[in-house]
């Protein structure tokens, strides 16, 4: 049998590539099948004493008051600091509140800053305890976040019929 | 011997490289953006969004994670459970933290809610598990966008 060679010599080496696309155009599209953006998340961080544990609250000054007051369907009805001033439901002039309320702009320690303890309505909706948390804790200024209050705990919960 | 024909057919050969690149690539990208932690996600759950939500630097220590419908029921580890009945699922969650020398207090509670869901209901998830010791909570929420 004679071997059929160019030319010049040399012996083109051909490589099967079929199997490979099809196993990548396989992958692609499980890849493409299974693909689900995913929302970044975050967290805000609770730290409540066990029950029963008997830890003292460490705090040396009264927390800050929040409560919140809800309508028949759930939603934010009234904001209110240390049972006394009341801001609607003004998340900005619950913030500017907090601001001038925490002493200034930059933002507390790890260790030091104030409490905040949120009393909420049971049927409240929990958007809108986000809502409240976020415009106690802290706000946005361009790209960074300024801290006002790290410490959140809740009061007990306001069963219905209680 | 052969005879060539006037008419013969050459093989067209296209040069497959740049496909195979882009595949290649492609693949790459979604690999990378791949989420697997689907154990942490419900599709029954949408969380309420906040501006100061910035997802954590690392993962979190030995993490249980609840997520609460819009119905008020807990979910944890694929099993439906009321808040009042959610009491043997954390105890098993206690003991596999004792299994690995660990404590109530060390395990960070993720608690994944709907956005609509009652906030009283996650006060009193919350309370369930400050009964059985856990003290460090972390409420998800969705980033929002700037």
């Amino acid at each position: 049998m004679k071997f059929k060679r160019p030319k010049d010599g040399a012996i083109k080496a051909e490589l099967q590539m079929t199997s490979m696309i099809d196993i990548v155009f396989l992958l692609l599209i499980f890849f493409v099948m299974t693909f689900k953006i995913a929302p970044q998340e975050g967290d805000f961080n609770i730290k409540l004493p066990a029950k029963g544990s008997g830890a003292q609250d460490d705090s040396s000054q009264l927390p800050i008051k929040l409560r919140l007051i809800a309508d028949a369907n759930g939603a934010i009805s009234n904001l209110i600091i240390n049972d006394g001033t009341s801001f609607g439901t003004d998340y900005a002039r619950l913030r500017n509140y907090i601001v001038q309320l925490t002493g200034s702009d930059a933002a507390p320690g790890a260790t030091e800053g104030p409490e905040i303890e949120i009393d909420l309505d049971y049927n409240l909706k929990y958007e809108h305890v986000i809502e409240s948390i976020t415009a106690v804790v802290g706000y946005r200024k361009g790209t960074d976040v300024i801290r006002l209050v790290d410490k959140i705990k809740f009061a007990p919960p306001r069963k219905p019929g209680k | 011997m052969r005879r060539a024909s006037k008419f013969e057919t050459k093989v067209a050969e296209p040069d497959l490289t740049p496909m195979i690149d882009m595949t290649f690539q492609l693949i790459a990208f979604f690999m990378v953006l791949m989420n697997f932690s689907a154990s942490e996600q419900n599709d029954k759950v949408t969380l309420p969004e906040s501006e100061l939500a910035r997802p954590a630097e690392a993962a979190e220590e030995l993490p249980i994670t609840l997520h609460m419908p819009e119905n008020g029921t807990v979910v944890l580890g694929g099993v439906t459970s009321t808040v009042e009945g959610i009491r043997p699922l954390l105890e098993t969650e206690l003991l596999l933290l004792e299994s690995k020398n660990r404590k109530a207090s060390e395990a960070n509670v993720i608690i994944r809610a709907h956005r609509s869901a009652q906030g009283g209901r996650v006060q009193e998830l919350m309370e369930k598990c400050q009964e059985l010791g856990f003290e460090k909570f972390s409420l998800r929420v969705k980033e929002e966008p700037i």
